[in-house]
């Protein structure tokens, strides 16, 4: 090892340990260089400007681009930097849309905080921008394009982490916006929901959208009884929303607030979680002894399920069948609670309060409706609690901590732990462990399956037998990994996937936070307060057991199958791209539509469609069909697939269509 | 025809090997075929080259050479760069949109055969103003010169539908 080596930061000594960059260096030495489009866990950008910093020798240096080397001299603070800072937040405040008394990131935008600290008092430019319609068709998430600075962090987030990119930068100049392919709604598009775009937006370009006035009204309307649940991760971080440390466990008062807010009862997606890891782990062990599909992975996260459904349909048999904790509990609470709170079924309203944005998507799925009325009817990120809270005007920090509602807010420690990467692995061996070995006195922690590596492997063995387990988190990280599944290089038995960094309390509905050891507070609180709980195993769940006992039957049975389990279907990754290929002027013509989306595309749906184009052209049936690729019926196992009237022929080849085709025009005539 | 379309554009796929890298030139090749990039040849290359959609749309639409709406038989273009504006470039743009029925919104004819666009230089600055139809350079060009020149091409195209 050398000398160690240092900079020097308007003239104080900093050491360089290994930084990759002066940005970096400069922040650990106390000096808060501002930045709009450098975050730590993406990319170097270099566009916003914002880090410019004077290297003597070499002029103005964007910092987050300059790698530090040894005895650099480097000032932070002139009149030139301040200068040239205040121009640029100018000049994206000219075309930024100033309505900040009503922008949901109004107390937690960026661009707010640096025109303040900078003392910009005026902005001496007009705006060149047209305003744009805002973009809400989703359920979820709400793109304001008159709110966007360019920054690109959104851009980076959804390509480099989540390995998805479906928003990318458009057009040029001032024209430039950040879309979804062909300027398409978030809904129409491969966006899982995630949401990690809007945590990394430094203003409120992109949003989750807000349920608050739904709930308010369901609170308000005296025939409704409204029970809420509370996901792990929202008690170690609500706390942030009003001035707590982050990683402050504030169970007690998320009770006592929902009380005063008018909440019937509140009870704690932790007990749901209980019943995953019951449910999950007899899956496991199914799958193990009867030559089940492996390895399988876990199904608690809404952005990876439809990340699988979209991606990768061939596996989605490894999916575990299990319903998420939010829509367990959703079932059984509208299937257990009318008869306990009294209550009809219809005035029974289900709220959740989660760390993420795609449980809002995942709620309003199809499979998780009885009688078109939804399981968890609204979903609230912590943020609009926080918000909900802020403006009734409890002073959240003084209350008086309540406890939960029985029987669905008793939980252990193995279902407080879900909200970390690692958890659901950690839970599902703590109940694996004693189902295998009947060894019940062992330490309950597994912390081999803990930490915050993008990809984890760990091994266990379990009465003489040895289970390879892998822990993911970020859906890049997920997609690395099935690829290496796919070509052979790794196997695994069970597989936990998470898509947001750090597990659901890195989730996009957690408050906003840009400090960069938030997550780990947050991880660690959770940790500490399963050691806090007197159980840590989900099976010794008294109420679980008694759940099963008087609802539920026996673990995986056909009750618990229909209420606790689910499935899933492939999945469109773009609406609305038909192709036309050939079509006829007659008014009848059959319709035929090839899938050439990406499972059929490799199944030899482009030479089907081929040789399909040929025969008809050489026939007589060129007048009387109309020909067009499409993407996707989501039937993507059983590719390629060829719709033709209102049939599909699955694993088609030209004589299956063919003889379709015949049939259906015979049927006609 | 669309299916001959479609063939060659998986020809042109095929012909550059699935490679993501060469987006640009395979766009070019499909433009040529089609004379814009319709939305759904876009997605299939995306999904060709297994790369986001969001991506391909990024890039055609980042370059002026590509077109996202289908574009008329001939194509004006008209420089206002620097040189070209002084000399009055922003006369001959409003003469042809008044002549055309077009607009800063609807850049093509109705009938297909027009398509007026706007380009930062064609670096034949000493002819300023410069316009250019289809592969023919017209230099010191007057809003009269330019609505003449197109009337021409009107006429002709007239002829060649009546002669059909």
């Amino acid at each position: 090892m050398n000398k160690k080596a240092f900079i020097y930061v308007d003239g104080i000594k900093a050491p360089i340990n290994g930084e990759r960059n002066l940005l970096e260096v400069i922040r650990k030495a106390n000096i808060d260089i501002p930045t709009f489009c450098y975050h730590s866990e993406l990319s170097v950008y270099g566009a916003c400007r914002m880090c410019m910093v004077d290297v003597e020798g070499q002029g103005l240096m964007a910092s987050c681009s300059v790698a530090p080397q040894p005895d650099m001299k480097v000032k932070t603070n002139t009149a030139e930097i301040r200068e040239l800072r205040k121009i640029a937040v100018e000049l994206l405040l000219a075309n930024h849309e100033k309505s900040c008394p009503t922008c949901k990131r109004s107390a937690t935008c960026k661009l707010q905080d640096l025109g303040r600290k900078l003392g910009i008092d005026k902005v001496r430019f007009k705006p060149i921008n047209k305003q744009q319609p805002l973009e809400d068709a989703s359920q979820v998430l709400v793109r304001d394009p008159n709110k966007c600075i360019l920054c690109g962090d959104c851009v980076r987030m959804c390509a480099e982490v989540q390995g998805i990119g479906a928003i990318d930068f458009a057009y040029r100049g001032h024209d430039v916006a950040v879309l979804p392919a062909f300027g398409k709604s978030l809904d129409k598009v491969e966006c899982v929901f995630c949401g990690q775009c809007a945590r990394v937006c430094p203003t409120g370009a992109l949003t989750a959208k807000s349920h608050v006035q739904e709930v308010w009204k369901a609170l308000d309307d005296k025939n409704k009884k409204v029970v809420v649940q509370i996901a792990p991760a929202v008690r170690v971080a609500i706390g942030e929303m009003f001035g707590k440390e982050p990683g402050t466990v504030s169970t007690g008062q998320i009770v006592s607030a929902l009380k005063i807010l008018g909440f019937d009862r509140v009870y704690d997606t932790c007990f749901a979680a209980d019943l995953t890891v019951i449910e999950e782990g007899s899956e496991f062990i199914r799958r193990v002894t009867q030559d089940g599909a492996l390895p399988q992975f876990t199904s608690c996260c809404p952005g990876w399920v439809k990340f699988v459904e979209q991606y990768y349909p061939e596996y989605l048999d490894n999916l575990s069948t299990c319903r998420s904790p939010q829509q367990m509990f959703g079932s059984l609470a509208k299937k257990i609670l009318p008869d306990d709170l009294n209550v009809a079924p219809k005035d029974l309203v289900v709220v959740s309060i989660m760390p993420c944005t795609a449980k809002k998507f995942e709620a309003a799925r199809p499979e998780f409706l009885r009688d078109e009325i939804p399981d968890v009817d609204y979903v609230l990120t912590t943020q609009e609690l926080g918000q909900m809270i802020e403006s009734s005007g409890i002073n959240f920090v003084n209350l008086q901590p309540e406890s939960l509602d029985l029987p669905l807010g008793f939980k252990t420690g193995a279902g407080v732990i879900f909200g970390n990467t690692g958890g659901v692995s950690e839970a599902v061996l703590r109940f694996l462990n004693e189902k295998l070995t009947g060894n019940t006195q062992d330490n309950f922690e597994f912390t081999e399956v803990r930490g915050t590596e993008g990809i984890r492997e760990a091994q266990v063995t379990f009465d003489g037998k040895t289970y390879s387990l892998a822990v993911v988190h970020g859906l890049g990280n997920a997609r690395k990994l099935i690829e290496n599944i796919k070509n052979g290089s790794c196997r695994y038995d069970l597989i936990e996937v998470m898509s947001c960094p750090g597990g659901c309390i890195g989730g996009a509905g957690q408050p906003i936070s840009f400090d960069s050891d938030t997550r780990e507070k947050r991880t660690k609180a959770l940790y500490e307060a399963d050691k806090m709980l007197q159980l840590h195993k989900s099976q010794e769940n008294p109420y679980i057991k008694k759940c099963y006992d008087t609802h539920l039957g026996e673990v995986g049975g056909a009750v618990a199958h229909h209420l606790l389990h689910t499935h899933y279907k492939s999945r469109k990754r773009i609406h609305d791209a038909d192709l036309s290929l050939m079509a006829s002027k007659e008014a009848q013509q059959l319709e035929i539509r090839v899938c050439v989306g990406t499972s059929c595309y490799l199944r030899g749906s482009q030479d089907l469609l081929h040789a399909l184009l040929c025969d008809i052209h050489h026939s007589d049936l060129k007048d009387k069909v109309d020909v067009k690729a499409t993407f996707c019926f989501e039937k993507c196992s059983q590719g390629p697939v060829v719709r033709i009237g209102d049939k599909l022929v699955t694993s088609a080849t030209l004589e299956k269509v063919k003889e379709e085709i015949e049939s259906q025009l015979r049927k006609r005539q | 025809m669309p299916l001959r379309k479609f063939e060659k554009v998986c020809e042109i796929i095929n012909t550059y090997n699935k490679d993501k890298s060469k987006l640009i030139p395979i766009l070019q090749d499909v433009q040529r075929e089609y004379r814009y990039l319709p939305e759904e040849i876009m997605a299939y290359i995306a999904t060709s080259l297994d790369i986001p959609p969001a991506k391909v749309f990024g890039v055609a639409s980042f370059y002026a050479h590509f077109a996202l709406e289908p574009r008329g038989k001939h194509i004006i273009r008209l420089c206002c760069g620097t040189a070209c504006h002084v000399k009055g470039s922003l006369g001959l743009l409003e003469a042809l949109r008044k002549r055309l029925n077009l607009t800063a919104e609807k850049h093509t004819t109705d009938d297909m055969l027009f398509t007026i666009e706007t380009v930062s230089c064609l670096g034949a600055c000493g002819l300023a103003p410069v316009m250019v139809i289809n592969e023919d350079v017209y230099g010191q060009v007057t809003p009269v010169m330019a609505v003449n020149l197109v009337e021409k091409i009107m006429i002709e195209e007239n002829g060649n539908e009546t002669g059909a």
